[in-house]
């Protein structure tokens, strides 16, 4: 049912183009409105081999709402595999298409590999010389949904689509999986210290996002030795969908994780499902561990003697930061979880497992959390709660106004995003909590009481 | 034109004023077959994405001080939410007020598409009165609404006896019109026929209607104006509801883009007798001098301003002239708004660069009034033609153009365009602020900015020279209109 959607923190279904985006050479097909993708872009970082403003689009006029728009999808199709050098098309609908009933999914059909190959025979081309270009669809009208749902659609559609089961099993390769790109701010950096860190412990990481990753890695999916999803919830239906199809099992981590004690938790209970042999994952905690507790035992004073930061906190952000956060500064640094906001319209049926993460933190600590879309009521808990000192909120664009009414403490962590430029920078890992440390204390030294 | 006050809804700029976003020929082609009205647009059989008009329309609207925006649709639609959050408050800031502009959506799901939701839609405008005691009201549709044909209009009549402040349905279906500047006159139509009162008897006015988009010349402007005892009131970027109600009396309405303020000029013209300046825009030197003089008449200050424009010259024309020795023989490619690429070519003309391509994003064959835009009226009327398209943002066709061009220059207004030049290693200068080339001071800048941009073009090589470019050989080696086909 239609609500109110109050100071929003996410976008619709079709908002995962950018989820297609991220994957190098894959470019989107939009059958929508003409101006979609402009809206569901962000400003800054969208600018790469492809950007949303060359998407191709059909534009959808008040003709085709009328007749349908099948004919245009198919000429645009048709024309942006001749003009736009890309390695995957995927064709993304949007909520016109889907109430007029067009039958995308049948016009993708006709750009199969045999018919691919049939025009180009009948053009004159020589078989020998053909390349197939993969075009798939996927089902993203705003209406079904946010940009996490929509997300989970496009690697529905690779699996359901391309994707097929494999004979082979690459020993100790393992796909990884973590929450939305450009929604998630840090996902590039995130994504890239996770792999980083199970290469250390003799794992072979692949994901298929970012720089230098593309089809390739999307086709070495089906031979690996299993799935590893790094979120609370977001893709958890993929998994299933690949356990079934493709024969690949899964591992669950729920927590992003961020700074020692769940960095070196995640690496044990990968290390554990993986049969790496118990010695070499400690080796690999213990380097890490020394390192990151030689910068903070340097910093210890900075932690200790300031006038303002204060021991509790909220973070106002979708399910993972929520978690990740608060898991980080309770376990970390040892600061105390006042009321935390999860944002992304969790489905229903994740949010008991989400809440019982919330009361896994040291001392027996549990963090109250709710589930809340509606940014009003969340400024208003905000600001009736009593913080016993300067708050610090970690948020999205629309907390920096009410924290600095509140005297609080506040970083830009979560959509939208105004106050922070991120290229690579991430918070996932030893190396990622050292950033967010840096981060808040940034914040911190701008102020003397 | 006959505005119609009463109809919430707006005919689109295609079927009013005969917009076309499809051509490829030439200036004078162009102006002489919508002067013989014998110009008709192409569509494409492959396009890219564009801008939707929503972003427009909500984007005027939701800049306004205070009010409400509730945007019922899909959470795609209201995503620009995000962005107006942002850019009130920093706008407001800068200008030293402050804004509690809230703009929701409805977050609209399947089921609703099915079944209605006009009554869920009821309750959150009736709570977001209680929440913020908005002072006006904009409830807006989107596609999804449009065709399922949720009834935005009724609720909005229902509502009009509970709700003391203005409240009006704004019909915002993106798949209406390929040209988002309809937009623009969805917003006027939407705060003409719910905020603007007819002028108070016996209340004179020295202020000036001025359309813009984010004023950062405002204190200039300002203080220019005062010379001339006049008092410009920037719309609609930091404009309260009480401004906007009193326009009406206004000595006269001017704006910065022809295509932002056509509209609301003619409306308030036509209405209730504002003279609605229509000159050439203030860029450039010609055109802040033709415009100040048509001020001048209108609101009868020709002497004053006569005397200004004499002591500006005196300072700013030596240095322009300056710098134009170093910009000979440039060639550039534009692609911008109608209400600017024509404005621009005028100035590059004026620094003695040649325009060799110029893009206009859309085309309005005739204004409100029926003349040729009178930016084109002046470039043929001084024997100036180049090539020319109309094509809504179409970046492969513009890189077409770059490509077998190869300009020294090109020149855009919207994001992300200015990008895929440097990628082909053109230098790009991004003409986002309105007022980049606004009279003697900014045309003065606007000069150095482009002599900066091609004095040190590494950062474009250094791009250039490592990336490569989406579109394949055989598109480069087409015919730019390849993808046109008449209009059916």
């Amino acid at each position: 049912m239609a609500k109110l959607l109050d100071k929003q923190r996410y976008k619709c279904a079709l908002g995962a183009m950018q989820t297609v985006q991220a994957i190098t050479r894959a470019i989107p097909i939009l059958h929508s409105g003409p101006g979609c993708a402009q809206k569901l872009s962000d400003g800054t970082g969208s600018s790469g081999y492809f950007s949303p403003n060359i998407f191709p689009c059909t534009s959808i006029n008040e003709k085709d709402v009328v007749f349908g728009g099948v004919k245009k999808l198919h000429s645009t199709i048709e024309n942006a595999l001749k003009v736009i050098d890309a390695d995957l098309y995927v064709v993304l609908t949007g909520c016109i298409p889907e109430i007029v009933g067009d039958d995308s999914e049948e016009v993708v059909s006709q750009f199969d590999k045999a018919e691919q190959l049939e025009s180009f025979e009948n053009e004159g081309g020589d078989p020998d010389k053909f390349v197939y270009k993969p075009v798939i669809y996927a089902s993203t009208a705003g209406f079904k949904g946010n940009n996490y749902k929509g997300h989970e659609q496009i690697i529905d559609a690779i699996i359901g689509q391309y994707l097929k089961k494999s004979d082979k099993r690459q020993k100790g390769l393992v796909n990884i999986w973590a929450d939305v790109p450009y929604q998630d701010l840090f996902w590039l950096g995130n994504i890239r210290e996770i792999e980083k860190l199970l290469s250390e412990i003799g794992l072979t990481p692949n994901s298929i996002f970012g720089y230098n990753r593309g089809l390739d890695n999307i086709d070495k999916i089906a031979q690996a030795e299993f799935n590893l999803i790094v979120s609370p919830w977001v893709c958890l239906k993929n998994m299933k969908k690949m356990e079934k199809k493709l024969g690949i099992p899964y591992l669950h981590y729920p927590t992003l994780p961020i700074g020692a004690y769940e960095t070196s938790k995640f690496l044990r209970e990968i290390g554990k499902f993986a049969g790496i042999e118990q010695e070499k994952t400690e080796k690999v905690i213990k380097e890490h561990e020394d390192y990151y507790y030689y910068l903070i035992e340097r910093y210890a004073d900075l932690f200790l003697e300031n006038r303002v930061i204060n021991k509790e906190f909220s973070v106002v952000a979708d399910a993972q930061y929520a978690l990740g956060i608060t898991k980080f500064l309770a376990n970390d640094l040892g600061l105390i979880p006042a009321k935390q906001f999860i944002t992304d319209d969790t489905p229903k049926e994740f949010r008991e497992n989400i809440k019982d993460e919330f009361k896994k933190l040291n001392y027996n600590l549990q963090a109250d959390v709710e589930f809340e879309t509606d940014s009003y009521k969340i400024h208003n808990e905000i600001k009736a709660h009593d913080y016993h000192g300067y708050p610090l909120i970690l948020g999205s664009y629309y907390e920096k106004e009410l924290s600095e009414k509140l005297k609080g403490n506040y970083l830009n962590i979560s959509w939208p995003v105004q106050d922070k430029v991120v290229f690579d920078d991430f918070y996932a890992g030893y190396t990622g909590g050292i950033r967010l440390i840096e981060d808040i204390y940034t914040v911190a030294v701008q102020r003397f009481n | 034109m006959t505005i119609n006050l009463n109809n919430s809804n707006v005919a689109t700029r295609e079927n009013r004023i005969g917009s076309i976003t499809g051509y490829i020929g030439s200036l004078s082609d162009l102006a002489g077959k919508s002067e013989c009205g014998t110009l008709k647009g192409c569509s494409r059989c492959f396009s890219q994405s564009s801008t939707c008009l929503s972003s427009c329309a909500l984007g005027q609207l939701s800049a306004i001080r205070d009010v409400a925006i509730i945007h019922h649709g899909p959470a795609g639609c209201s995503v620009a939410s995000a962005g107006n959050y942002y850019l009130n408050k920093t706008m407001a800031k800068k200008r030293g007020v402050t804004n509690d502009t809230v703009y929701v959506g409805t977050d609209m799901n399947e089921n609703d598409t099915i079944f209605g939701s006009t009554d869920s839609l009821r309750e959150i405008i009736i709570e977001v009165n209680r929440r913020y005691s908005p002072k006006a009201i904009f409830v807006t549709s989107s596609c999804a609404t449009g065709i399922i044909g949720e009834d935005i209009d009724s609720v909005v009549d229902e509502l009009k006896d509970e709700i003391s402040v203005p409240i009006v349905a704004v019909h915002c279906e993106g798949f209406k019109s390929r040209i988002w500047a309809t937009g623009f006159d969805i917003a006027d139509h939407a705060v003409l026929s719910s905020v603007v009162q007819p002028p108070r008897e016996g209340v004179s006015s020295n202020k000036i209607n001025f359309k813009n988009f984010y004023e950062s010349a405002r204190p200039e402007i300002m203080e220019m104006f005062a010379k001339f005892d006049l008092e410009p009131v920037f719309l609609y970027c930091n404009s309260t509801v009480e401004e906007l109600s009193h326009m009406s009396e206004s000595l006269a309405t001017t704006c910065i883009c022809g295509t932002l303020g056509n509209y609301l000029g003619n409306a308030l013209e036509e209405k209730y007798g504002v003279p609605y300046v229509r000159s050439i825009n203030q860029c450039g030197i010609t055109g802040f001098e033709t415009w100040l003089r048509e001020i001048g008449k209108v609101t009868g200050r020709s002497e004053k301003i006569e005397s200004y424009i004499e002591e500006q010259r005196k300072i700013y024309m030596p240095q322009i002239e300056e710098v134009k020795k170093e910009l000979k023989g440039l060639r550039a490619v534009i692609g911008m708004g109608p209400g600017y690429t024509f404005e621009v070519s005028r100035v590059l003309n004026e620094l003695g660069i040649e325009v060799v391509w110029a893009l206009a994003w859309h085309y309005d064959k005739k204004y409100e009034n029926g003349d040729v835009p009178p930016s084109m009226k002046y470039l043929l009327d001084n024997g100036i033609d180049f090539e020319a398209s109309v094509a809504d943002q179409q970046n492969f066709e513009v890189m077409n153009i770059l490509h077998k061009y190869q300009p020294d220059l090109y020149l855009s207004r919207h994001p992300g365009s200015t990008v895929w030049a440097i990628k082909n290693g053109t230098p790009a200068v991004y003409v986002a602020d309105e007022y980049m080339i606004f009279g003697y001071k900014h045309t003065l800048e606007f000069a150095y900015s482009i002599l900066n941009s091609i004095k040190n073009r590494s950062f474009e090589q250094n791009l250039a020279k490592r990336v490569k470019l989406p579109y394949t050989d055989w598109w480069y080696k087409q015919d730019v209109g390849t993808f046109l086909e008449e209009a059916n």
